[in-house]
């Protein structure tokens, strides 16, 4: 905090606020994303939609930015980034030193620049839209292009450490486990990062498809930690590849448990296990972690003609546009609320609905039909409409008597969620977990009822966000680092 | 790490690969499997843990060459390394003393069957073990079984080795002979769905050991999902191992087939480039 006021009243600071006047800031209009051609983009799985800022365009957006006393947005990220630091580094032209800001607190600038749903965090704190009306400065568009910037132009500097030579694990290699990973390494500490697949990132690699966020990018941002010394372990499960007692044994003296929401939820409706039917996370899996649609690699996806994605999360929207870039004629999402209620971003939501994805809303599968061979040939859904507030204050969806009807797919993919992963929770009789099967912590310190074991991420939320698993990590790193600087000292 | 110790064959599709993974074979236990990946290019396939040498650090894995990765795998030598290997998968079979035990194993599905018939042995149980297979050379490790074994009943379809005739044949005359108080089948679905309905006859409690496809193998994809008593359960973390007369298998042979098609032509093309 002291830190923000400080650099805040540096000299080229106060020179920039004085050089541009409000009125001058505020008279230009918010930048837009350039992307590609949704006819031609929806032809490639890995290239991205988004093409991101130049720097004119990047410093003209900065220049909106009127460097508030009191920064609002930065109480709106969760890992609580000098927002108008970067962003006054990016207008005065030092981009590599906007990017060493963002370093400071996030592991994966270039990632959250790109996924990160700004328009609920740091930017729906932002002084144009909450004072002027205005659309907020494009922070995240900010995010990514300084993190491009310094990817495409700079060394990513290794700051000077101080090792203290005390091993500590990370179980998952999520953006949980790699913000965690980033804060230990800087605090000194000999850190593991452990994977159960055969590649590191987790959702960043499994989940998010290539059109939405590059490997490389992912890849950049995990030799950036490898420089720092973190050190990947891959096809390793802990608790079963060794257990916690065996890698106590070999000197790790804290545990940081990610491992996030891998069990996909169903339906449990009729037909639901006929072939051609799919949970989100197998068929994003299979595509971009197997590379199942090019011809190169050995596993099969199929590969729909006429596919319906059920939900309304980002996920469906990953899914959905997937299919349509593998080759579907018609690529559907059911989605049982109205477009209001969706919880995917709106960025992804218009994208999708660029490149032509049907969207029907207020509907909701309730049985599957199959051909002879048992593949999926039709799915009766149930028109529903918006009834009584629920728990998550959004407005309850109540099916419509007689509605039914049938829709012709070959393919469907279940985006309905996911549930805690149980295998690290089977091997620790003593971990206190909740009924829904998530890590119970102490929310400030992310320590668990295993003293040495601390968690985050969607093993402990049950479903978020990259950035939000980031925050937990971070949070767990300074708990673990005052746990076990009390335990064995500096 | 990875690296393959020793191959050997069993008969014409069926091989032995023995693989230094040693926390594995420290960690693993009878029912337990491992997802791997031949390759950079490869699909993650399970495979079932058939024994494990601690002292060496091996795991041994027999393979069926079916498709294309497993072809790879049984075409690798002494020295290749296996890009990826993760385990153990799965919940580890519940051995107790029981009393007496009938051990059905068919074809590729008796070597996950030896560490269950060794720990079932070593647990104080009679055990009884039939192994069928088509013909004579399909019956694999019968003397590794019959170390561990009171009895070992041998089928064969055609006749040329044992008995003639299929496993349920075999187990019949057991459970006709004597009293068994639980049955575990590992092998081809439908062997496993037909020695199931026969065991059910004789209210004998029966493990499968289901085999489906798998991407990961730790509970994130589904793929592997099988209806249980009306329920869907995963293969990977709930499994593999489920109680027989609960599994629907007639679900299960249709979902195996899910890929045949994309795996026939995928095959197909594979042959054609080793010709080449």
């Amino acid at each position: 905090m002291e830190d923000r006021k400080e650099r805040r009243n540096q000299e080229w600071r106060k020179e920039l606020r004085l050089k541009t006047k409000g009125k001058d800031r505020t008279s230009i209009p918010r930048a837009e994303m350039p992307m590609m051609d949704p006819l031609e983009r929806v032809h490639y799985q890995d290239r991205e939609v988004n093409t991101g800022l130049d720097l004119n365009t990047a410093r003209q957006e900065a220049t909106r930015c009127m460097d508030c006393v009191n920064p609002e947005c930065v109480t709106g990220c969760p890992v609580n980034i000098d927002i108008p630091s970067f962003i006054k580094n990016i207008e005065r032209g030092e981009i590599l030193k906007a990017a060493g800001v963002l370093r400071e607190t996030s592991a994966l600038p270039a990632v959250c620049g790109r996924v990160c749903p700004q328009e609920k965090q740091c930017e729906a704190h932002c002084f144009y839209l909450k004072k002027l009306k205005k659309p907020a400065v494009a922070i995240g568009y900010l995010e990514r292009f300084a993190a491009d910037y310094e990817r495409e132009h700079g060394v990513a500097e290794v700051p000077e450490i101080k090792k203290n030579g005390i091993k500590v694990a990370v179980v998952g290699s999520g953006p949980s486990s790699l913000s965690f990973a980033g804060s230990m390494v800087k605090k000194g500490y000999d850190v593991t990062v452990f994977e159960a697949l055969h590649e590191i990132g987790g959702v960043l690699k499994y989940g998010i498809p290539e059109f939405r966020l590059p490997n490389d990018i992912v890849n950049s941002e995990l030799e950036n930690l490898e420089k720092l010394g973190v050190k990947f372990e891959k096809n390793f499960l802990v608790g079963r590849t060794s257990s916690f007692e065996d890698l106590k044994e070999e000197g790790f003296k804290g545990f940081y448990v990610a491992s996030g929401a891998g069990l996909p939820r169903f339906m449990h409706i009729p037909g639901e296990n006929f072939n051609g039917i799919m949970s989100s996370n197998e068929y994003l899996t299979r595509v971009n972690l197997m590379n199942a649609a090019k011809d190169e690699f050995d596993t099969p996806v199929f590969k729909g003609k006429r596919v319906v994605v059920v939900g309304g999360g980002n996920t469906a929207m990953d899914s959905v546009r997937t299919s349509k870039r593998l080759g579907a004629d018609r690529s559907m999402i059911v989605y049982r609320r109205s477009m209001n209620e969706m919880p995917a971003r709106l960025e992804e939501v218009k994208h999708a609905q660029d490149e032509g994805i049907e969207f029907n809303t207020l509907t909701n599968p309730i049985e599957y039909f199959a051909d002879e061979k048992g593949h999926v040939s039709r799915v009766r859904v149930q028109k529903m409409e918006l009834g009584e507030a629920d728990v998550s204050g959004r407005r309850r969806p109540v099916p419509i008597e007689g509605s039914e009807y049938d829709i012709e797919t070959d393919m469907v993919v279940v985006a309905v969620g996911v549930s805690p992963n149980p295998l690290v929770p089977s091997v620790l009789p003593d971990l206190k977990v909740s009924k829904r099967g998530t890590i119970e912590v102490n929310e400030e310190t992310m320590q668990s009822s295993v003293p040495e074991l601390f968690a985050g991420g969607d093993i402990v939320r049950g479903g978020a966000t990259v950035i939000l698993a980031m925050g937990d990590g971070r949070r767990a790193a300074n708990g673990m680092d005052q746990y076990l600087t009390e335990k064995y000292g500096k | 790490m990875n690296e393959i110790i020793e191959t050997g064959q069993f008969s014409e599709k069926v091989f032995k690969i023995v693989v230094y993974a040693p926390r594995i074979a420290r960690s693993r236990k009878p029912g337990h499997f491992i997802v791997l990946r031949t390759d950079e290019n490869g699909e993650r396939i399970p495979l079932t843990i058939a024994d494990a040498d601690v002292k060496k650090g091996t795991i041994t894995l027999v393979v069926q060459k079916a498709g294309v990765s497993t072809t790879k795998l049984c075409n690798m030598k002494p020295g290749d390394k296996i890009a990826d290997l993760v385990g153990p998968l799965g919940k580890a079979t519940k051995i107790k003393k029981i009393g007496t035990v009938l051990a059905c194993g068919g074809g590729v599905g008796i070597a996950p069957l030896l560490p269950i018939v060794e720990g079932f042995k070593k647990a104080g149980n009679r055990v009884i073990s039939v192994l069928a297979g088509r013909s004579k050379e399909l019956i694999i490790l019968e003397d590794q079984i019959k170390k561990w074994s009171d009895e070992v009943i041998v089928m064969t379809d055609d006749g040329s080795y044992g008995h003639k005739g299929v496993v349920t044949v075999g187990a019949e005359e057991v459970i006709k002979r004597e009293e068994v108080n639980e049955c575990i089948v590992i092998g081809p679905t439908v062997m496993m769905k037909f020695t199931a309905l026969l065991t059910k006859k004789y209210n004998i409690p029966t493990q499968a050991s289901l085999n489906t496809v798998m991407v990961d193998g730790t509970g994130m994809c589904g793929a592997c999902r099988v209806s249980v008593g009306g329920k869907t359960r995963f293969t990977c973390i709930d499994g593999p191992e489920f109680d027989a007369h609960q599994v629907d298998f007639d679900e299960l042979i249709l979902r195996l087939g899910g890929y045949k098609e994309e795996e026939k032509r995928a095959y197909n093309a594979y042959l054609e480039n080793q010709n080449k």
